[in-house]
């Protein structure tokens, strides 16, 4: 079951952000990412973060991604226009991407005996054990947390704001 | 049946080299920015594989605050966007080269 479900939606997440990157339209790639970022949830839900789950659909794939279409849909953008990147980011870039993932696999490949297995159920967090947390511990982070927003709020108002 | 935490780590290293390669070979400035969201999402679920392995509670805590920095940030990049959009009527980061606006 667990197994089964990883398979299915970790190929949607690699599918979604091969996606991501083949497509030229800003809106396909805005919808692939919906389908990573759903996927994600899912595989958060089996790694027993059920409050994650939810944050992760209400707020990546609800809030941050509806912003998003909503941008690209203001600006009316269009395909992408084919014209050349920098040589630099083809030259080092591409290969330094291979090295950057042939590390970080065959890393986590040969530590895989120690790191163990993750079983349904076996670690659960519910909501009440993150905000016992995040509410005795960690308060001065959370409240500093909704300050930032403010902030970004603020900023975003401005930015993007009438032309003075 | 069990699944090993090296797989969910591998899922992230592969989701997190997609993102790195979209964000240097894409052209548009908000799938530029949506390659970004992308490797944030490949760290998150380390984070949670890491959490589960560990049996950590502070693991999901990183997650909580790695999402709240990421709703300000596309708050104040598309706004970024929008605002670079008004004034050079272009998408195209090779057309984007100057800090003035």
């Amino acid at each position: 079951m667990h197994l089964a479900l990883f398979i299915i939606f970790g190929l949607m997440c690699l599918g979604g952000a091969a996606n991501l990157l083949l497509q030229r339209h800003p809106i396909n790639s805005a919808l692939s990412l919906i389908v990573v970022m759903s996927s994600l949830a899912v595989l958060y839900l089996l790694l027993g973060a059920e409050f994650l789950a939810l944050a992760q659909i209400i707020v990546y794939s609800g809030a941050i991604m509806v912003l998003f279409v909503f941008v690209i849909m203001l600006l009316n953008a269009g395909e992408e226009e084919r014209t050349h990147g920098s040589r630099a980011a083809y030259l080092a870039g591409i290969p330094g991407v291979m090295a950057l993932f042939a590390v970080l696999t065959s890393t986590f490949f040969t530590l895989r005996t120690s790191f163990g297995s993750a079983r349904l159920g076996g670690f659960l967090v519910t909501t009440e054990d993150l905000s016992r947390v995040l509410f005795r511990n960690l308060l001065l982070p959370f409240e500093v947390a909704s300050i930032l927003i403010l902030v970004a709020i603020l900023g975003a108002v401005v930015l993007a704001g009438k032309e003075r | 049946m069990a699944v090993p935490i090296a797989w969910y780590l591998i899922l992230s290293a592969a989701l997190f080299s997609i993102g790195v390669f979209a964000f240097l070979i894409k052209r548009n400035i908000i799938t530029i920015f949506m390659s970004i969201e992308l490797m944030l999402n490949a760290v998150n679920l380390a984070f949670v594989a890491f959490a589960n392995h560990w049996h950590q509670v502070s693991g999901q805590i990183f997650v909580f605050f790695v999402m709240v920095v990421a709703a300000a940030e596309a708050a104040v990049g598309l706004a970024i966007i929008i605002a670079v959009y008004r004034s050079r009527e272009t998408l195209n980061v090779d057309q984007i080269n100057l800090m003035k606006l």
